[in-house]
């Protein structure tokens, strides 16, 4: 490999903002603040578990780091390149070292296109292959992820919810990504079906290699895929930290809130759970509260939640938390830290 | 029956069948089940395993054509409400037993404010003014938790949020006080935080007003946490049934053990590896002469493909499950499955 052992993916600041316009002239009038000032690092090898309520930004987050969206502010470094501001022909030359998964394979397939077509679009597109090579390829990697070969000749409609996402990774995986953002890609999906699909990407990372942002609601599914874990709430990361110290002692109320809600699938302890329940809904994210996002529904609030902003404060290994209640003795700091390099 | 309580709801061989241009599609398949009053009975299974067909059916919900009851009796009340005249089953609907449906943003009528959707049932059923009923919409608006009732009657299902909106809709479920409540996936468009605030209102509700509820869900961790009983469905049969407690500690079915394990936990150890239930469930072209899980099933043997096998008690305390290997434990024994 080229490059040294940093961070395959480098985010720093990153600041997606979607203009509201209103009025006669539509006239911009304010910004819903998506994504507002998140950094973090991947390693090579790792997985980063982005979870979140519905509306928090962790899709958009995925969406800018691949610049599907014109990103308003920050850097985002991918394997040495920067992606957030190149211009669109150096983008694309970059484009077949990271790719997405997709929520909904139904709405991600083209319908009139075969599954040879579908994932053979990507090599049409950057590579020149022979018409040889190129069916060699879709037959390789229609078999990495468990689709008969018989089928390539077949559309979406013909297949169920999990055999579709297996086609939307093969499709992801054509050119060799060193870098996958998997965008609730088990969200759509049975529960019998999803492990299948979460156990083909764990195999697909070992042989090659590859380092997922995997964005989900679902927590428990986080826990068993990601390596590290980064807690979103309205745009802004709240905590993150390595899988196994955000679950078992989480800092951040949010977070604490968060896992306290998850109910689990055993009768007695559920008797004796007593979840955190948080009061009233997440702000919209065009007017946020001033001082901590969080402070609105935070249990813990003191009267410095509501006026000032937390910096991100620093427990080492890895792990930060946004929040007033750990400004004691603690330092701020604004670089975060990448998981340690898997070594497998 | 082992529950010393009449059961207020009877449900016995209901079958439905949608009539498809492709052929039958035997959605479910005589299935038996019993509500007792107060009772919460948590309904499991994956999309098409036939949990919302059944209960639609209870209540002739489903347009037909497609939809086909083609045998059952289901025992409300004293009477059968696949035989009651349309007329007696509209007293039934909404008044004796309410129904909450998954998604509150296409249940709810765009086009009519909140307030009129909740005193509508009131006016219907119970007979109300037009004050009296705004007078208990108010009421019920302030017990499922919604701040600043009298004036949000006004506003339309648009300017609530997602879990305010599921809110509305339980409000209009248990407006006329309804001796059942159906609630299917009630909080599966939810966030978990949200989720957690409507599981914690459904309980107070129920210490409140005391009805027998029937949740549907395909999350094992909210029926965990709030049924009595447990009903496992796959391929539109009831494949087990009994008490939570021992539905999750000493599952019976081999699908019921297979899908307990697929979930990974969020406390508690952690596996390295997810386990699988390999391929995926059938369509039911035909009415199931055989076990409709053999093909997924590890210990599937000659005789699964052969018959299908009946819900056999396994205690005494009404825990049942359909498979053959309860027949001959000590040749077989699921225990296997721990390994």
């Amino acid at each position: 490999m080229a490059e040294a052992a940093g961070p395959l993916v480098k985010v720093r600041d990153l600041k997606m903002y979607f203009p509201i316009h209103a009025g006669l002239l539509r006239s911009h009038v304010g910004d819903i603040k998506a994504v507002d000032g998140i950094s973090f690092d991947i390693a090579q090898g790792e997985t980063l578990g982005l979870v979140g309520e519905s509306g928090c930004g962790k899709s958009t987050v995925g969406r800018s780091i691949l610049r599907l969206y014109d990103v308003t502010g920050g850097t985002v470094e991918i394997n040495g390149f920067e992606i957030a501001h190149v211009d669109r022909d150096s983008l694309r030359l970059k484009r077949p070292m990271m790719q997405m998964i997709f929520q909904d394979p139904q709405a991600s397939l083209n319908p009139r296109m075969t599954v040879a077509n579908i994932i053979g679009e990507p090599l049409d597109e950057h590579m020149k292959l022979t018409a040889d090579a190129r069916l060699a390829r879709i037959y390789e990697l229609m078999d990495w992820v468990g689709l008969n070969r018989a089928f390539a000749k077949r559309y979406p409609h013909e297949f169920s919810g999990g055999q579709r996402q297996r086609i939307g990774i093969a499709r992801a995986l054509a050119l060799n990504p060193k870098f996958i953002v998997c965008d609730e890609p088990i969200a759509a999906l049975d529960v019998s079906i999803q492990a299948q699909v979460v156990n083909l990407l764990e195999e697909l990372q070992e042989r090659l290699d590859l380092t997922y942002l995997f964005i989900s609601h679902d927590l428990s599914m986080v826990r068993h895929i990601a390596d590290r874990v980064a807690v979103m709430y309205l745009g802004r990361i709240v905590e993150i930290a390595e899988r196994e110290t955000l679950f078992a002692e989480p800092l951040h109320p949010y977070t604490q809130a968060l896992l306290s809600a998850v109910p689990e699938p055993d009768p007695e302890s559920e008797r004796h759970r007593k979840p955190i329940v948080l009061q009233g809904d997440v702000p919209s994210p065009a007017n946020p509260p001033q001082g901590c996002n969080f402070s609105t529904r935070c249990p813990k609030v003191m009267d410095v939640c509501r006026q000032i902003e937390p910096g991100v404060f620093d427990f080492g290994d890895g792990r930060q938390v946004a929040c007033h209640l750990y400004s004691d003795g603690m330092t701020t700091t604004a670089e975060p830290t990448a998981g340690k390099i898997k070594n497998q | 029956m082992p529950d010393t309580a009449m059961p207020i709801l009877d449900v016995n061989g209901l079958k439905t069948v949608f009539r498809t241009r492709g052929g039958d599609v035997h959605a479910v398949n005589s299935v038996d089940f019993h509500l007792c009053p107060g009772e919460l009975l948590g309904v499991v299974g994956e999309s098409g395993s036939g949990k919302s067909v059944t209960m639609m059916s209870l209540l002739r919900l489903l347009p037909s054509p497609p939809a086909e009851m083609r045998d059952g009796t289901v025992m409300f009340d004293g009477q059968d409400l696949l035989t009651v005249s349309p007329e007696e089953l509209r007293l039934v609907r909404g008044s004796k037993i309410g129904f909450i449906f998954q998604d509150p943003m296409t249940s709810l009528n765009p086009v009519y404010t909140i307030g009129f959707q909740l005193t509508e049932p009131l006016r219907a059923h119970l007979g109300m003014s037009k004050t009296q009923a705004r007078a208990r919409a108010v009421e019920l608006l302030e017990l499922v938790g919604i701040p600043d009732a009298q004036r949000r009657l006004k506003d339309y299902p648009h300017q609530f949020s997602g879990g305010m909106r599921q809110r509305v809709m339980i409000a209009i479920a248990i407006a006329c006080n309804p001796q059942v409540l159906i609630a299917d996936e009630p909080t599966t468009a939810l966030d978990v935080t949200i989720q957690a605030q409507i599981i914690e209102l459904m309980k107070e509700l129920r210490r409140k007003l005391g009805m027998a509820i029937i949740w549907i869900t395909h999350d094992l961790g909210v029926i965990a946490g709030i049924a009595d009983r447990v009903m496992v469905m796959y391929a539109g049969e009831v494949v087990e049934e009994g008490p939570v407690r021992e539905i999750f500690r000493d599952p019976r079915h081999p699908y019921t053990q297979a899908l307990l394990k697929t979930v990974p936990a969020v406390r508690g150890a952690r596996a390295e590896k997810l386990q699988v239930i390999e391929g995926q469930p059938p369509i039911m072209w035909e009415a199931p002469a055989a076990c409709s899980f053999r093909n997924r099933c590890q210990f599937a043997f000659d005789r699964c493909g052969r018959e299908n096998p009946a819900l056999t008690p396994v205690t005494a305390e009404g825990h049942r499950a359909a498979c053959f290997l309860l027949e001959n434990t000590s040749t077989k024994e699921p225990e296997a499955v721990d390994g």
